[in-house]
């Protein structure tokens, strides 16, 4: 367990049994078994209401395999002490876990050095911590841009920021299908010479929509911008290289890829992040201080003030090996698989309508809809989950942290059905047959 | 905890046909409330006619449990007296945060005792409160402008 030494991806095999339950040879890909899969997640075996539980609210939190759990609980049991500042063997210890899972999140996002990883407490404090230290550079007038399709993590950060220091905030408008305006951003000089920072999600999580994050990210850099890419949404489901992305700063949470609640990454470019203020102050994050002053230990550390989450980075580093086990394409091609059914299956519900693209084409596993009954009275997506839910069948109602998404739409909220690496067509039956149910119970109203 | 315990016929017939619904003139007050985890709003207006009420009008966007809620409220408290609706809303408070362990008082509450199905499921207390809610807030706000 070095920090920087050691193979490409550690221990694949290991975890490639508990994945597939099999032993796989190391030139032989892992074929994708979803049952297989499903056995490493103990909650999947529930039951709701005396039907088994149909989980499809990964956008919003992931279950856990066992194998992230018995890390953290390894760690505590075993290894638990602070980082960097206990000099005995179990500090020691704890430090290496840490940094060591600061290492394999840096090859799991294809960072080109694990200094370059900064662990937070989530994506959106990592996303706070971009505004912040930007915004030091911001004079009035300046120009940040956002799109109408955020989360209000990679909102109000923003909003705050341009409060702050006199900046403007402008956004990206979306087409009826749910894709970025690009043309009508052009032809609005949306990203010029003023724009200083973009800041936009490289997956929706209402829409599911797929954004062309290098374009945007080689319009911002053309201007001299800085390109902030919320990716909480995107590296759990795809194969996320942050070195070729193009971007400068990337932030994403664990939770959702498998992982502990707790923590989040940011990864930036090492010299940009060298150039940034710091963010809190407190322990770890500083060199020398006087009463007169302080000065800032270098990245990622200066970001990281106080102690960090370091069962949940050493929970985390065990999420990213399991996926990487099973492989991020083959990840993302049952998402697609998946995200396919269940959108062929809503299609041919009537009075269900989806909000963004409705084919599985640069699309991630979020699907988010609106439910009628047969005579056209709306449904409201708190009464659909609840009869879902009576049927075991976990889905997300609201307005999913993006309310201006929503008014752009024109409709209050909505229904979200999210996927996963575990999820099953059958899974998606369900879903399908429980909505039909939802619109004849409400549809005998009329 | 059954899915029919929450949707109760009386909430789904309220539900179907809102009474007092849509906002009148005159009134006293008007308040906006919002519940900011799903965007249900509740927009209403108070009518005083000296310690009486004699209009409650809304506009409400949201859950059937909202909207049928609303209905009954505006039903128990129009012509009746401010410190008797009051008390109104905090029987029924007490009702919804009981978690189904209170016997309501249908003298007092009728088609509200409906509504204590819905205590059982934590998640929907917020939905039946707003329009009660909204209420009392529009009532001592049209009580503070007059005084």
């Amino acid at each position: 367990m070095s920090v920087d030494g050691g193979p490409e991806y550690p221990a694949t095999t290991d975890l490639a049994d508990v994945a597939t339950g099999s032993v796989a040879l190391a030139d032989e890909p892992i074929i994708f078994d979803v049952e297989a899969i499903r056995a490493d997640f103990p909650i999947l075996e529930r039951t709701v209401a005396g039907a088994p539980l149909v989980y499809l609210d990964s956008a919003n939190s992931s279950q856990k395999p066992r194998v992230v759990v018995e890390a953290i609980e390894d760690h505590y049991l075993n290894h638990n002490a602070n980082v960097a500042r206990a000099m005995h063997l179990l500090g020691a210890e704890a430090t290496e876990a840490f940094e060591d899972s600061r290492a394999q999140l840096a090859r799991f996002i294809g960072a080109n050095r694990s200094e370059e990883v900064v662990f937070t407490k989530n994506a959106s404090e990592a996303l706070n911590l971009c505004a912040y230290t930007l915004g030091a550079a911001l004079r009035p007038g300046d120009e940040i841009v956002i799109s109408v399709m955020e989360h209000h993590s990679n909102i109000v950060p923003w909003q705050l920021l341009a409060q702050r220091t006199g900046a403007v905030l402008r956004w990206f408008d979306v087409t009826h299908d749910g894709r970025l305006d690009l043309d009508k951003a052009a032809a609005e000089g949306l990203v010029n010479e003023r724009t200083k920072i973009i800041s936009v999600a490289y997956v929706s999580n209402v829409l599911g929509t797929v954004n062309p994050i290098s374009q945007i990210a080689a319009v911002g850099h053309a201007v001299g911008a800085t390109v902030v890419i919320d990716a909480s949404q995107a590296v759990p489901q795809l194969a996320v290289d942050v070195a070729a992305l193009g971007a400068d700063l990337v932030a994403f949470t664990g939770h959702k890829m498998v992982g502990p609640t707790g923590i989040g990454v940011l990864w930036g470019r090492y010299e940009l992040l060298a150039a940034l203020p710091p963010f809190l102050g407190g322990g770890e994050m500083i060199e020398i201080v006087t009463m007169e002053g302080s000065t800032y230990a270098p990245p990622p550390h200066r970001f990281e003030a106080g102690t960090p989450p370091i069962a949940q980075a050493v929970g985390l580093a065990a999420a990213a090996q399991y996926l990487s086990a099973i492989g991020m394409d083959q990840i993302s091609a049952h998402e697609r698989d998946v995200t396919a059914y269940a959108l062929q299956g809503m299609r041919a519900l009537p009075g269900l309508k989806i909000l963004g693209p409705d084919e599985a084409v640069d699309r991630g596993g979020a699907v988010s809809f609106t439910l009628s009954t047969p005579d056209g009275q709306p449904i409201h997506p708190h009464d659909v989950s609840q009869l879902l839910d009576s049927r075991g069948i976990a889905v997300r109602a609201g307005h999913h942290c993006a309310r201006p998404l929503h008014e752009r739409f024109g409709v209050q909220s909505s229904t979200r059905a999210s996927f996963y690496l575990y999820t099953t067509h059958a899974e998606i039956d369900a879903l399908i047959e429980g909505l039909g149910y939802t619109m004849s119970f409400f549809g005998r109203l009329r | 905890m059954k899915v029919e315990d929450l949707y109760q016929e009386i909430i789904l017939d309220h539900y179907r046909t809102k009474h007092h619904s849509g906002l009148r003139e005159p009134y006293d007050a008007e308040v906006l409330h919002v519940n900011p985890t799903c965007g249900d709003e509740v927009r209403l207006r108070v009518h005083l006619d000296g310690n009486k009420v004699s209009d409650v009008s809304y506009e409400a966007l949201g859950c059937s449990i909202s909207q049928a809620s609303a209905s009954v409220m505006a039903d128990l408290v129009i012509g009746r007296d401010v410190a008797y609706d009051l008390g109104l809303y905090e029987e029924f408070l007490t009702m919804m945060q009981s978690k189904g362990q209170i016997e309501p008082d249908e003298e007092r509450l009728e088609d509200g005792i409906a509504f204590a199905g819905v205590a059982k499921f934590p998640a929907r207390v917020k939905c039946a409160l707003i329009g009660w809610s909204a209420f009392r807030d529009a009532v001592i706000r049209a009580q503070s402008e007059r005084s």
